[in-house]
């Protein structure tokens, strides 16, 4: 009862307060606009030479089909990996595409081929477009593609990649960055939220008024941050709708899993929130704690990027962020239509990481003052 | 013989090396306007902290409405009220929301609370203001709003600190009133306060310097107990006089108010009669002997520890 008392207030309070609100109404659309039009990851227009062994008519439709997406131009034919490595060095090209002898033979007997992509492997923005987008084509002419990175070509590892760009096969930015966007939106306001809502009332004094009441510490705690929950699912219907409307990105999954799922987010947050209010003395603590924290989101979460490109430490962190686990939630569930057995180990991440912090929250979060 | 309502036995609390309240020990009865009496930084706010179960005491103990402070502190909860020195109400709430709040994290049942509210909106004389926002209220009325919201569960302990600091004289008069009022009403009111005409309207007060009781009574007791004597002077020369008087082992203040020297011996000299022998009979205009004031016997106890 109590606990309806508190976020009846809180609501009250919100309500009040306009510039809050519009804030969290506009800035989830002010990221999307901002992400999906002037961030654009996607690198076009990469030199590419072609060190074509086969030098049949399947291997010739290769290449152009390379050179159609827009994102390679060929700017050379060479004779072997030597002047690959030239090329790559000088930096005339930053991908080479070799495709072997027998290509076209394989394909017309209906098996598997193999092509090899080497890239530039100092630039990691060109790596990451250049195999999503060869990915794609490889696919689509059921080839396997085998990705070296250079510029030591003779040595460099021979990675087989799974073609992420399946799942979005137009290869637009604003698809995968929008469902994204959902859970960067949401940690960066809920933690803030909470935090301030919290330091704000032990600035202005009212906290210890509430301390001193018969309210119990988990009431307190659970109704100041339940009307959050409320407008994180608010956001999150925001960013969906207007991504759809705007960018006409797809929703394949169930909504409903969505939306059960994303609450563990939504509260791993708020507790986190909750857990910074604990320390911050100030509001302005408090909004700088929050924005420290979503730096190593937007890094390490793959966000921006994958995650696979990162050293193994920063991959080990990146599992510790509640982010990086919602984000393969909801991109599975809009983009892939992945339904609830693909995302267990995701649950279990989560489910993990807020107890964690509901725990240190609980703990640092007494009813006492000093 | 009833059971007092707080008692305590050597309460106290460090903050690191500070002591800011040192072997504290009171009883406090049920029913009385009971005052803590202290300069700024002396532990008032400390002390009710520790009373209302939010502050753990580092050494001593105390029972307050019959629940031990250092176990029962959530029970203590549930039956005092307490306003706190900045008691701030929720200022982008309106005055009958901050009441309805109030109401409810205190447990007023929920069939009760509608009725309690407008019961105290009525007696507090807040209807017209009752859909105000209490950021936009004035200090007095802000005070009222804080002390119904304080009282809306009707506890039989409430604390006040500092209730007064800032009110201007008439709305502090009628602050009193309600105070009264509600110990009337069965309600012991434990308060402090640095005002000390307001110690006077006190039932019982306790002295607290630099985190020590000094001394706990009723006001004529404490003054009493004091020995002081009082006599008023009006000469030609106050400051001349002023310091012609100083220094005398006899005499433990002198102050002016206006044109008055305000003359105050200890140990039972006649300041009156000293007053004419250092000065000389000429030197004085008029001289007559008054009454010792809680204000005296506070000072007089302050600067000797
Ligand atoms: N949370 C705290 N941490 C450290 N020192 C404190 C704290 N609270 C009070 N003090 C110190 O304890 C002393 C008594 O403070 P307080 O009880 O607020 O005095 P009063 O209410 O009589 O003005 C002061 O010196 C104050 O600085
Ligand atoms: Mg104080």
């Amino acid at each position: 009862m109590r606990v309806l008392v508190i976020a009846w207030k809180e609501l009250r309070q919100l309500r009040r307060d306009r510039l809050t609100v519009g804030m969290m109404v506009m800035l989830p659309l002010m990221q999307l606009l901002l992400f999906g039009y002037a961030i654009n990851t996607d690198v076009r227009h990469i030199p590419t030479v072609v060190y074509d062994q086969d030098q049949s008519a399947a291997s010739r439709d290769l290449a152009r089909g390379l050179e159609v997406t827009t994102f390679y131009d060929l700017v050379g034919q060479v004779e072997s990996y030597d002047e690959i490595e030239r090329a790559l060095r000088s930096g005339k090209a930053k991908v080479a595409l070799v495709v072997p002898r027998r290509y076209g033979a394989e394909l017309a007997a209906g098996r598997r081929a193999q092509v090899q992509l080497v890239v530039d492997g100092s630039d990691p923005q060109t790596v990451g477009s250049a195999i999503n987008t060869a990915a794609a084509l490889a696919a689509a002419r059921t080839s396997e593609l085998l990705v070296t990175r250079g510029p030591t070509v003779a040595t460099g590892p021979r990675i087989e990649v799974e073609p992420a760009t399946w799942y979005n096969p137009e290869l637009r930015t604003a698809v995968f960055i929008v469902p994204g966007l959902i859970g960067v939106i949401l940690t960066m306001t809920m933690v803030m939220l909470t935090a301030m809502a919290i330091v704000r009332e032990r600035e202005r004094g009212t906290l210890e008024q509430l301390v001193v009441s018969p309210v119990k510490n988990l009431e307190l705690m659970v109704g100041k941050i339940a009307p959050y929950v409320l407008i994180g699912y608010v956001q999150i219907s925001l960013i969906l709708v207007a991504g759809r409307v705007v960018f006409e990105v797809p929703f394949v999954g169930s909504p409903g899993l969505l939306y059960a799922l994303s609450f563990l987010f939504i509260a791993a947050n708020l507790a986190l929130g909750l857990f910074f209010s604990t320390i911050a003395k100030t509001q302005q603590q408090a909004m700088q704690m929050s924005f420290f924290f979503l730096l190593p989101n937007m890094l390490l979460s793959g966000f921006m990027f994958p995650i696979e490109a990162m050293p193994e430490p920063a991959q080990w962190l990146s599992n510790g962020l509640p982010l990086t686990h919602f984000l393969r939630v909801v991109r599975g569930i809009t983009l892939k239509g992945a339904d609830f057995s693909d995302l267990v180990p995701e649950l279990y991440w989560l489910v993990g990481l807020l107890g964690v912090l509901v725990l240190a929250a609980s703990l640092r979060f007494r009813k006492k003052v000093a | 013989m009833t059971t007092p309502i707080i008692q305590t036995e050597h309460l106290s609390r460090r903050f690191g090396s500070l002591v800011a309240v040192r072997d504290i020990s009171l009883s406090v009865d049920k029913g009385e306007v009971f005052g803590v009496l202290g300069p700024n930084g002396a532990g008032k706010s400390t002390t009710i902290r520790m009373l209302c179960g939010i502050l753990d005491p580092s050494g001593g103990r105390g029972t307050v409405v019959g629940y031990d402070l250092a176990t029962e502190a959530e029970r203590i909860k549930e039956r005092i009220g307490y306003m706190t020195q900045r008691f701030s109400l929720y200022e982008d709430l309106t005055v009958r929301e901050n009441l309805w709040f109030y109401a409810g994290i205190y447990g007023v049942p929920w069939r009760q609370r509608k009725a309690r509210v407008e019961e105290v909106l009525t007696r507090t004389g807040l209807q017209d203001r009752r859909d105000q926002l209490a950021g936009t209220l004035s200090g007095g009325w802000k005070q009222r709003v804080a002390l119904a919201s304080a009282t809306i569960h009707e506890p039989p302990l409430l604390f006040l600190d500092e209730p007064t600091a800032g009110v201007d004289p008439v709305s502090r008069r009628d602050f009193w009133e309600e105070i009264h009022r509600i110990a009337a009403s069965g309600t012991t009111v434990l308060l402090t306060t640095h005002y000390m005409d307001e110690a006077e309207r006190c039932h019982r007060l306790a002295f607290i310097f630099k985190g020590e009781l000094l001394d706990t009574g009723t006001p004529a007791q404490i003054v009493e107990r004091r020995g002081l004597r009082v006599a008023e002077l009006t000469v030609d020369d106050a400051e001349a006089a002023a310091r012609s008087l100083g220094g005398h082992p006899e005499i433990d203040e002198i102050s002016h108010y206006g044109h008055v020297l305000r003359l105050t011996t200890r140990g039972g000299a006649d300041p009156a009669e000293l007053a004419t022998t250092l000065l000389g009979p000429r030197a004085i205009q008029t001289c007559h002997e008054a009454r010792a004031t809680v204000e005296d016997a506070f000072v007089s106890m302050a600067r000797r520890s």
